[in-house]
């Protein structure tokens, strides 16, 4: 099944009048929301706010919804949108540009060798057995980037939205959605690798 | 294996992991790959980076069920906004 398709479609049916697509519309996002307004605001009484919140006015006004096909980009707006009024910052607020530069790895000559200076990623558990220390980490290396980054980096790799999806949410280009997902997971790349290297995974 | 070429490839490595790069620009990353052991190991920890960014989500733990109270407020809001709630379970229209 193509990402997203199961919420169009229940999102399909609530606009068509069909109410037995209410529940299960609600526990897929409740969660989802749940989990992108946790990463975003960081605490879990606000997460949990927002998610309530954001289906109250995605049922106030499931009428302006004219293309059922928009529905995840449309959720996560309004969400995005009260999760900055959870951490009263502007969304205007300047951000730090991070440089590619500033995310390479370091080498050192082993010998005729040029070796990477970094943990040793193999011996990490993969994602499905991922342990809550390391999701802790995960979690902190998230919340630490600068929010243009963030922001792009939750809607692509954890909440898996398409790059179409996640420019028009964020009102950019695709090929900023591009350079900026890129910067992202290098960046969190590179703070796990940090912390592994500092708890002796090396 | 000159520096040049890796750091040329390491702008480039997110769109090679998610397929969206001209087939041409992929066969020149996997050439060099291939003899590039220092490009192997930082591909491999940055599609792991990205496997468990995936997992964030699905994996954490999960909200407090709504109350009672909350969902009746939210069925509320829905029936008012899509009036045509009544005539509910019919298949719809093809």
């Amino acid at each position: 099944m193509i990402k997203g398709t199961e919420e169009v479609e229940l999102a399909r049916r609530l606009i068509a009048g069909d109410s037995s697509a209410f529940e299960p519309f609600v526990a897929i996002f409740q969660n989802k929301l749940f989990h992108y307004s946790f990463l975003t605001c960081g605490q879990r009484e606000d997460a949990e706010e927002v998610a309530q919140e954001t289906l109250l006015k995605v049922f106030e006004s499931l009428h302006t919804l004219r293309e059922p096909e928009r529905v995840r980009s449309w959720i996560y707006t309004i969400a995005r949108n009260l999760c900055y009024m959870k951490r009263r910052k502007s969304i205007f607020a300047p951000e730090e540009e991070i440089s590619l530069d500033q995310l390479m790895p370091s080498f050192r000559q082993d010998g005729s060798e040029r070796k990477l200076e970094i943990a040793d990623w193999s011996s990490l558990p993969e994602a499905q057995a991922m342990n809550s220390e390391l999701r802790e980490t995960l979690q902190r290396a998230i919340r630490s980037l600068p929010d243009i980054y963030r922001s792009v980096l939750m809607l692509r790799d954890v909440e898996e939205l398409s790059t179409e999806e996640t420019a028009e949410i964020l009102s950019v280009t695709t090929d900023v959605v591009k350079t900026r997902l890129h910067r992202a997971r290098l960046a969190v790349r590179q703070k796990l690798d940090q912390e592994f290297h500092t708890a002796g995974v090396a | 294996m000159t520096k040049l070429e890796c750091k040329q490839i390491f702008a480039m490595l997110s769109e090679y992991l998610d397929r969206e790069l001209p087939a041409d620009l992929c066969d020149t990353i996997d050439a060099h790959i291939a003899s590039c052991p220092p490009c192997v190991e930082f591909v491999k920890s940055l599609e792991k980076t990205v496997a468990y960014c995936r997992g964030a989500g699905a994996t954490a733990e999960g909200p407090r069920p709504l109350d009672a109270g909350r969902l009746e407020e939210l069925r509320t809001a829905y029936l008012r906004s899509v009036p045509t709630v009544s005539i509910k379970n019919t298949p719809a229209a093809s």
